[in-house]
């Protein structure tokens, strides 16, 4: 559950975010530094490879060049964007006064919306080649141009792919509702309600109730007609078939795109579908799969869903993705060139390599200062890792340091802090985006 | 090719006449290229490369260096042989029944530039490791035969997946291997051709997809017995060169899958739906629909031969061979099959118990090019069929018909004077007599001539058969017990050519008949289970004079004792399989067999002279053991760890615990003589 200093935050999540890491990173720690440097070291090596491959393949370019272009420097803005945001986290260990201005530049709505239609294509990268299936094997991203559409779609979406039958759930499912605005009425709900434990909900504002009686009691609040001692008695059959108005929900939380005032505003069906979508998106996975001790979760349904699988995601490929069912990785293996199916080796041999990249993973987690949540990913991310741990061998090592691979590195530190709500990929780096960069790729709606 | 190595100890006795430096060498004057040219004839007869290379120094270098191919004994002999041939491109190791992971690591090391095919069919105590190494170092290995690699998992199979280069493959009965280890050789062996993936049972639908989806260049499929359905053969049928495709007993494919299917494969030539009950002419016309280039289809122990099923069939004008063996045959599908348009060369209904005289004389009509035909236990068969046959197909090559009870004898002389091309009569338990016989002789191609349980034939039919057949190579008198000791000197007279016979249960045989079989030189299997009259003498000749001689079967000769073994042990350097079961063979006997490098497989049951000591003697001395046959009662009365010792080297002991027969007949053969010929001891 919430920890009391982010429910006070409903807003500003983003300052208190920083705040709190200010202050936990005051004592500067050498060897966390230099962690972070040679890091970031690397991903401009892999930026640089990059930009090499843009010049290379530049003779080459048919169909639309203007937009192709247009998403290389989208690429390369973003991987720029996110180096900038590493050393200035990293500066901001020595400063931690220097923090403060960097969340100023509040994150503007449409900007987090097209963040994601920029980040997407530079996982499609050609340097990423060890993630590219998770992202291709089931949603149908055929190429770059496809991009912008799949970041309309919920930040769940664009994770990986893997988690697809966890988080299927009524929040996913309404995407092709297509409700005129106006016609329904929205309502938003505080957070303390959305997180609150309960199980009865006024139908007029969402307001949730341990029991029932006291939901009554709250009706009374809406109009006379529920202070009949019929209305008040029980429940058993539905008072009037007054014209009801259609009732959608939105996400309290600003700069979601389940938040009302989001410009692409897509509303939630159901109380249920808040709670999830807030719990999901907005809030900590605090339920660690006691299996694998690796997925965690923010629903605990999420984790119970899980758990019946757990353990039986055994078909493995080498590059890591795992599957529940053997036909999916057959169809993925029949999809990528190169891709193999992981045999397990005996036991001897298991940890021997990739050890070594479990210890290296390690040491990103205690970089303290580099607290950027980005999102969701991280523990898909740290399950693809430690199956390949499994393999033994790592067919595209960049794959770990693919352009976009700060969510890779699993920045596990912030688990041991009060972790304020923090929004997904898009909108976190989409406040450092705000000021300077302004993307061509608005003019497509 | 057989046997084409030999390590003995004899080489150092040999003496070399010419010296490389004397001046005196006739052939000094030609170059390697004549002496490598020459060499290459010398592949008919395996002792004369060996002879070739003891010769002088010169000659031993070029054999070395000249040799590419290499089957070697034993697998402790490879070290002797990795420095004298450096170019082994084929190694074939089924002789060598232990073959562990650092032999194949040294293999692999050794000939890492050379070797492009291994087979290891043969051979256990390998795992994946081994093959690891092997497929890892030679990167130019073309063909690799792994069937029977019971013990393999899909770790082994990844190994193979680094044969990048892999053509042909062979996994038959590989029974641990899935999905997901067929999965590693699709996407690593991008260039197989072959696969056989036999018996696999562990390999499904998906895997078999895979394969068809990566491996392109796909010419030949065995996936008998694996439970696959239709959903693989979309996308096996895709295969743009695929030429043979075997689902022998598959019975996850049926008429309703197979109606789903969308793809034609054009170049398919050979398809083999035995055993599959469940596909009948609907599923098949699905399957073949659009194989313009069809040449045999085999649909053994299938459905009902129809006439909807013939039909599927006319639209294939390059159709070659048609084999219907048990299935059931319908008057209106023989009729449809008469009406079929392609030239039929080869037709197979053996154990149609449908197929009648009108049927089969219809059908013979109008293929009149047929070269090849098995009606094998076709009982309703008479005269009536093979006059039309013979009269027919005079081009007929090989006509086999086994057990077809109501043929009379008179038949027999039509097919000698009718078919003088035959190269093959299978007239086994048959009322062929000596005139038939004698007609037959004018078939002077005559290779195999089978005439088992045939008690009408004489040495008077023999012996024109000695004198006209000089080709033939393979004859079966099993039982034919009214043939003597002169008409196998006829035989032995007249086909030097001769490398099987076999004269079971003859009593008339004596130890004249082996002493005249003595000259044939070829000869490799000799069968001669209970002649009484044989004995130690006649198998003395037989050793010296069939220096080829491999099988040997002389159960129940009891007069075959001691001293029939000891010149076998001398001169049948060659002796891969034999049997002594009844004889009275002792411990000495058995011991001096042991000498013989090549053994491999020996039945021993129940001879009186045989104790444990001497037994363990024999088989610890008996280096390449595979197989060994004995009775139960030794099992507690030899020592573990002698057991244990010599199963780690390969061997596989088969415990019987049969009762001593003390009958020569006990089935009473002579009783029912040629009613009941199926039953073979």
């Amino acid at each position: 559950m919430l920890s009391d200093n982010r429910i006070k935050a409903p807003v500003q999540d983003g300052v208190v975010n920083q705040l709190v890491q200010a202050s936990k990173v005051q004592d500067w720690d050498p060897s966390a530094m230099l962690d972070n440097l040679s890091f970031l070291e690397q991903k401009i090596h892999q930026l640089q490879d990059l930009v090499h491959l843009i010049i290379g393949r530049k003779g080459q370019v048919l169909g639309r060049p203007d937009e192709l272009v247009v998403q290389q420097q989208q690429l390369v803005t973003a991987d720029l964007t996110s180096i900038i945001v590493q050393l200035i986290s990293t500066a901001g260990s020595l400063l931690p006064s220097g923090k403060h201005t960097l969340p100023a530049a509040t994150p503007s709505l449409e900007q987090s919306g097209q963040f994601g239609g920029v980040v997407f294509p530079s996982a499609q990268g050609p340097l990423n080649d060890g993630f590219q299936p998770q992202n291709a094997g089931g949603s149908k991203v055929s190429g770059l141009p496809n991009s912008v559409d799949i970041s309309r779609k919920n930040g769940n979406e664009q994770n990986h792919i893997i988690e697809e039958h966890e988080l299927k759930d009524e929040e996913d499912v309404e995407e092709g509702e297509s409700l005129i605005p106006g016609t329904y009425e929205i309502l938003q709900l505080e957070k303390e309600e959305i997180l609150a434990p309960h199980t009865h909900f006024c139908t007029i504002c969402g307001k949730g109730f341990k029991r029932d009686a006291n939901l009554r009691m709250h009706m009374r609040g809406h109009g006379d007609e529920y202070k009949t001692p019929g209305a008040l008695a029980k429940p058993n059959k539905e008072s009037g078939s007054e014209p009801t108005i259609i009732k959608r929900y939105s996400c309290p939380y600003t700069g979601c795109k389940r938040n009302k005032d989001h410009k692409k505003f897509q509303p939630l069906k159901t109380i249920l579908c808040v709670k999830n979508h807030y719990k999901r998106t907005h809030c900590d996975k605090s339920y660690i799969c006691s299996r694998c001790n690796t997925k965690k979760f923010s629903v605990i349904a999420d984790l119970k869903t899980h758990e019946k699988h757990c353990g039986k995601d055994k078909w493995l490929c080498s590059c890591g993705t795992t599957f529940s069912r053997k036909d999916k990785l057959f169809g993925h293996i029949a999809l990528f060139q190169g891709h193999t199916p992981a045999i397990p080796l005996e036991e001897a041999k298991a940890p021997a390599g990739p050890s070594d990249q479990g210890d290296g993973n390690q040491s990103t987690n205690k970089v303290g200062s580099m607290n950027f949540n980005f999102s969701s990913n991280v523990s898909s991310e740290s399950e693809v890792q430690s199956s390949t741990d499994i393999k033994g061998s790592i067919d595209d090592p960049a794959g770990y340091f693919s352009p976009l691979s700060f969510d890779t590195c699993n920045f596990g530190g912030f688990h041991e802090f009060p972790r304020p709500p923090f929004d997904d990929s898009e909108s976190s780096l989409a406040f450092l985006l705000s000021g300077s960069c302004n993307y061509p790729q608005k003019s497509e709606d | 090719m057989e046997t084409s190595m030999e390590f003995q100890s004899k080489k150092k006795h040999h003496h070399h006449p010419l010296s490389p430096h004397s001046s005196s060498n006739p052939f000094d004057i030609l170059t390697e290229e004549i002496v490598c040219k020459i060499l290459d004839h010398l592949h008919d007869d395996p002792s004369a490369i060996k002879s070739f290379s003891l010769s002088c120094k010169s000659f031993y270098s070029i054999e070395s260096r000249h040799r590419l191919t290499l089957r070697p004994l034993r697998a402790e002999l490879l070290p002797r042989t990795f420095h004298r041939y450096p170019f082994i491109s084929h190694l074939d190791l089924s002789l060598c029944p232990r073959v562990d992971d650092p032999t194949l690591n040294v293999i692999s090391s050794t000939w890492k530039a050379t070797l492009r095919s291994i087979n290891l069919s043969r051979s256990r105590f390998f795992t994946n490791a081994g093959l690891s190494s092997l497929f890892v170092n030679c990167s130019g290995l073309v063909e690799v035969d792994l069937s029977n690699a019971t013990q393999l998992t899909d770790l082994a199979a990844s190994a193979i997946a680094e044969a990048k280069n892999l053509e042909r493959l062979s996994l038959a009965r590989c029974k641990l291997i899935t999905d997901m280890g067929i999965g590693c050789i699709a996407v690593g062996c991008r260039k197989l051709k072959s696969l056989c993936l036999k018996w696999c049972l562990r390999v499904g639908d998906l895997g078999v997809e895979l394969i068809a989806l990566k491996c392109k260049q796909i010419r030949s499929l065995d996936l008998s017995y694996l439970p696959i359905t239709e959903k693989c053969l979309d996308s096996v049928l895709q295969l743009q060169h695929l030429e043979d495709l075997v689902l022998e007993g598959c019975h996850g494919i049926d008429d309703d899958g197979l109606s789903t299917l969308e793809q034609s494969c054009k170049s398919l030539k050979m398809i083999n739906l035995s055993n599959c009950q469940n596909v009948t002419h609907t599923g098949l016309s699905s399957l073949i629909n659009g194989t313009e280039q069809l040449q045999q289809i085999i649909l053994a122990y299938g459905s009902s031969v129809t006439s909807d099923l013939a039909k599927c069939l006319h639209t294939y004008s390059k159709l070659q061979s048609i084999k219907l063996d048990g299935c059931i045959i319908t008057w209106s599908g023989i009729k449809a099959m008469a009406c079929l348009r392609a030239p039929i060369k080869e037709l197979s209904f053996s154990k149609c118990l449908g197929l009648t005289d009108d049927g089969l004389s219809f059908l013979v009509q109008s293929h009149k090019d047929l070269r090849k035909l098995d009606i094998t236990c076709c009982r309703k068969i008479t005269y009536t069929s093979i006059d039309s046959i013979t009269s027919s197909c005079t081009s007929l090559i090989s006509l086999r018909m086994e057990s077809c009870s109501l043929v009379s004898k008179e038949a027999f002389v039509l097919i000698g004077e009718r078919c003088s091309f035959l190269e093959e009569l299978d007239a086994t338990d048959n009322e062929i007599d000596d005139e038939g016989l004698k007609s037959v002789s004018r078939c002077s191609k005559l290779s195999i001539l089978k005439l088992g349980i045939c008690p009408n034939i004489s040495d008077v039919g023999l012996a024109k058969v000695g004198s006209c057949c000089s080709q033939l190579k393979e004859l079966d008198l099993y039982r034919a017990t009214a043939v003597s000791d002169s008409g196998i000197a006829a035989i032995a007279n007249g086909c030097p050519a001769l490398e099987m016979i076999n004269i079971a249960y003859n009593d008339k045989i004596t130890d004249k008949s082996l002493m005249s079989l003595s000259k044939c030189w070829m000869l490799k299997a000799l069968e001669i289970r209970g002649c009484l009259g044989v004995s130690s003498i006649g198998l003395s000749a037989i050793a010296v004079g069939c220096k080829q001689l491999t099988v040997l079967d002389v159960k129940k000769c009891f007069n075959v004792n001691d001293s029939g073994m000891l010149p076998l042990a001398q001169f049948s350097q060659n002796l891969k399989q034999i049997n002594l079961s009844y004889c009275s063979v002792t411990d000495v006997g058995l011991v001096a067999l042991a000498s013989l490098s090549r053994l491999q497989n020996m039945t021993i049951l129940h001879l009186a002279g045989l104790t444990p000591n001497g037994l363990a003697a024999a088989l610890l001395a008996c280096r390449a053991l595979t197989k060994v046959k004995l009775h139960a009662s030794f099992r507690p009365l030899l020592s573990q760890s002698i057991l244990g010792y010599i199963e780690a080297h390969g061997c596989i002991f088969h415990w019987r615990d049969k009762a001593f027969q003390k009958e020569m007949d006990p089935k009473g053969w002579k009783l029912h003589f040629g009613k009941s010929g199926s039953e073979v001891p």
